[in-house]
Parts: C-alpha cells; structure tokens; sequence
C-alpha cells in the first residue's frame, strides 16, 4: 500500500498516534523517575486493585441475582466482599486524588488526565449509588424513597428514576460500570503516555541558570 | 530557552529506578483482596430487611388505615406531590422554573385506584367491603371526594382512632379502609401493589410512594438516623460506614438556608438547589486546573515538600 494511501486511513493514523504516543515500553516500563518514591503514589494502584475485587464480587452476584445474597450465608459473604471493596475503594481513591492535587498533578500537559481521574471520580460515586439503590433490603428502600426529591427536584427523576428496581439494576450492572470502566482504562493510558507529574520545583535549577 | 511548562511537558531525563509494572499490579491486587476478604469474615455487610405493607398494616395498623384514608381523599404526601407522578401542584422550583412540571408527569401514579381501589377489586373481601366497594365504583368522583375529605378530617381530629371517630357522612370510605388494612395483614397488598395486573413487574415506584406516605417507615428511618437532616444520606444502618462520599451532598441539607423547609425560596426549594451546588461543584472538581486561585494553591501551600521530600534532599533543591 502506498505511503498516500495510508495517510488518509484511519486506521493507519490511529495506529501511528499510538504508537508515537504510547508506545509498549511507556505501556509497560521497567523504570520510573526517580522521584517516584512516596507512599503516596500507591493510592493510584490501591484504587485500582480495589476495583478489579468491585469487579469480581460484583460479576458473581449479577450471576446470582440482586436478591441471592439474602438468602445464603456465601452470598451475604459475597455481598460483602462487594461492600467493603467500594468503600476501600472510595478510601483509596480520595487520598490519591488529594495527592495528585497537592502535586498540581495537571502540570506539563496533564489536564485531561486530571479530568479523566474526576469524571471517575464523580461516575463512581453514581456507580455505588445505583448500587445501594439495588440492596433490596430497608436500606434500598430509604434511599430510593429519599433519593427521589432530589432526582425529581430538577426534572431528572423523569429518566432516573430510583424508585424503579429495574432501571437501576440495569444502569448499575451495564452502564454505570461501563462508564467507569472505559474513563478508568483512559485515565490510567493517560498516566501512562504522559508520564508521572515531575515535582513542582524539579526544574526551579536549569530555569535559573539559563536566565 | 525552555519554559516550565515545557520541561514539565517533556520525557523525564534525569534519574530513574527499577520498577516492574506488573509486580506491582499483582502485589496490590493480592494484598486488598486478602484486606477486603479479612473485613467481610469478620465485620459482614449491613443487611436489614425490607419492610413489607404486610409488616407495616400489622405492626402499626392505625397509621396503616389513616394512610389509606389519606389516598383515597388525595391529602397524603404522594397524592399532592406534582410531576413526575401527577398535577397536583406545581412542585419544587428555581426561580421561576419548576422543572419537574415543565417536563411533565411521566411516570403517573393515580393513589385512590393504584393504591387502594383495584388492589382491593382483586381481594376476596368480606361483604360488608365488598358492599362498599361497589357503593365507591357507584359513585362520581365529586361524591369519593367528598366522602374521603370527611372521613380523613374526621380521623385526623380522632387522632386516628377510627373507634373515636363521630358518625358522619363518610360514604364507604371506612369499609374499603378496613378492607384495605385486612388485604395487607394478609400479605397480598404487597404483590397486587407491585403487580398491577401484570405478569412481569420491576418497577416499585408505587409501592414506595405509598409506603412513605405513612409514618411507620419514617419512624424506622428516624431510628435507623438515616434522615436527611441527621446525615442519613451518607449513614448506613447500624455501626457500617455509608456512603461517606456524599458528606458534602448531605452537608447542605444541615446548615441554613437549606434545613429549615419554611425559608423561601432556598429552604423550600433545597433539593433542587442542593441539587445545582452539587452539579456545580462536580464540574469545578473536574475543571479544578482551570480555575484560579483553587489552581495556585499547591505551589503556595508545600505539601509536595512533604511528597518528594527524599527527591528535594537528594537533588539538593
């Protein structure tokens, strides 16, 4: 194929960024920057290993159906398993969101990374919301019934609708996850092709000497 | 001459260190599921049972009767709600837009028939309320109104002791009460509610507008603290950790204007308010290095001192 032709491909184009921009050793590197050596920075892969236990605790209850976990000591085992991963998972993602912003960690063309981690962050909280909504137990029941002012307040409660179990197994199950998954899979291709965020005062030396 | 930016931009050049991936990725995973599988064999998960109109119209059936009275007359809280369920008012706003209503009812909820006249059509009741129930389907709605509003009054004065109420021009609104009350003693209000004449069913919209408008599930949620104004929204029943992540959410509902429902117009209206601060703040949290003064913040207060502070020393910087 000629070298005309495959510009104008997609395909090509596609395949050319990707490989310019991240390619497989910024995908899989065997080093890091040398100051990427604080506790702090183990959040990042805390939130996502908690993730991954979400995932799986979850794929086993949507197998088992929304009300299995009431019934058998295993799914109530299961159940919490899924429980007490969101609220790891929440623990980790907020220390290493504060983190990345005590590193101004958008610096150096970094702000769609930054904005990839806050949608994240807001689709999560809305992820675990449906999931409360979809318990079937007391607690389903209050926030639903609760919920409803604030959906309904703004005209949303038109199309979210928390009363409707239905709606929100689906959205929890399928589109929620999707969301979060698909930001979460850019968002860390992202830290992956731009790199860690130098620290704030790593160039404070060369900029003064060539002043 | 490069600028900050663009140095910060550039491939890191300077000194490095061994790191492997997925050794990482591998012992991160392993050491949280080993901590979460820890924290559900010896802590569990929160699961208190749903309650059911069966639980309701037997352990508290006064409020249970008074509720169904409050349907049939129109006066409880679904029944004047407004959009999305029906037009009885106009519903929140902001300004001058109330949105609900301007999107209109789109998931329509009719309390006198969804709630208590077809549940108990498919009862077999005892004459005395079957009686009454053909009197009701006799009848114009300006006669059920009348009737109801008498009744509901009536009961309301009794402090909801149907044995106190005077006799009166009730209509058969009492009979379908007590019918009512006795179709959800026996449990099968719970499954004609969801139903609604339906084989397949997923949507408890009704089900939950008529078990709120009673006071049982309330007092359950006011002893549980999962009420708005006690940070219910972020609690979780028992000694469990909530949803912790919406204590900014709740914390709106705690402070004036927003806690005191008689303060117009943020007060009265704090849902959607809330509603907008939270979209609002969301979209800043996301757009955080667009904004100025939020965006200086790191450089002006040394945390990162704290951060790199082994990469400071050892670079001397």
């Amino acid at each position: 194929m000629s070298a005309h032709h495959e510009k104008e491909m997609w395909t090509a184009k596609l395949r050319k960024a990707w490989q310019k921009n991240l390619p497989i050793e910024k995908l899989l590197p065997d080093t890091q920057p040398a100051y990427v050596a604080s506790w702090i920075y183990l959040f990042g892969v805390a939130t996502l290993s908690a993730l991954g236990v979400i995932i799986f605790s979850g794929l086993i209850l949507a197998f088992e159906g929304p009300s299995w976990y009431h019934l058998s000591s295993p799914g109530h085992f299961v159940n919490s398993l899924h429980f007490w991963s969101v609220q790891l998972f929440f623990v980790f993602m907020v220390i290493h969101l504060w983190g990345k912003f005590w590193m101004a960690a958008w610096r150096g063309n970094r702000m769609l990374t930054w904005v990839t981690g806050g949608i994240a962050f807001v689709a999560s909280i809305g992820t675990a919301f449906t999931g409360y909504l979809v318990q079937t137990n007391f607690d389903s029941q209050w926030i639903s019934y609760e919920a409803k002012d604030g959906f309904n307040s703004v005209g949303i409660g038109a199309w979210f609708n928390v009363t409707n179990l239905g709606q929100q197994l689906l959205l929890h199950v399928a589109f929620m996850p999707l969301i979060l998954g698909v930001i979460t899979v850019i968002h860390v291709l992202m830290v992956r092709a731009k790199g860690v965020v130098p620290p704030i005062d790593a160039f404070n030396k060369v900029l003064e000497e060539k002043k | 001459m490069s600028t900050r930016h663009e140095l910060e931009s550039a491939p890191w050049a300077g000194r490095t260190r061994r790191y492997d991936i997925l050794k990482e990725g591998t012992a991160a995973l392993l050491i949280i599921t080993v901590i979460v599988v820890a924290l559900s064999a010896f802590f569990g998960s929160p699961d208190d049972k749903q309650i059911t109109f069966k639980e309701w119209a037997t352990n508290a059936p006064a409020d249970f009767y008074a509720t169904s009275v409050q349907e049939l007359a129109g006066t409880s809280g679904s029944a004047g709600y407004g959009a999305p369920y029906n037009t009885a008012s106009s519903g929140v706003n902001v300004g001058p837009f109330h949105l609900a209503q301007i999107i209109g009812v789109k998931h329509p909820v009719d309390n006198v028939n969804d709630f208590v006249i077809t549940p108990l059509t498919t009862f077999n009741n005892s004459p005395d309320v079957a009686t009454a129930l053909k009197q009701w389907q006799g009848a114009d709605s300006k006669t059920h109104l009348a009737w109801a509003t008498a009744y509901d009054s009536a009961l309301g004065k009794a402090n909801q002791d149907a044995s106190k109420v005077p006799a009166g021009d009730y209509g058969p609104v009492p009979q379908l009460a007590t019918g009512l009350l006795t179709m959800a003693k026996s449990g099968s209000l719970d499954g004609v509610l969801l139903s609604q004449g339906n084989y397949f069913q997923n949507d408890n919209t009704k089900q939950t507008l008529f078990l709120g408008d009673g006071n049982y599930f309330n007092d359950q949620s006011t002893a549980a603290h999962l009420q708005g104004d006690t940070w219910g929204m972020m609690n979780e029943n028992g000694r469990y950790p909530g949803q912790a992540w919406l204590w900014l959410y709740s914390f709106w509902y705690q402070i004036p204007p927003f806690n005191n429902g008689d303060s117009h117009p943020f007060g009265a209206n704090a849902d959607a308010y809330i509603m907008i601060i939270m979209g609002i703040l969301s979209l800043s949290l996301v757009c955080m290095p667009l904004i100025p003064g939020i965006k200086a913040l790191p450089r002006k207060i040394p945390v990162h001192r704290l951060i790199w502070r082994n990469y400071y020393e050892e670079e001397n910087l």
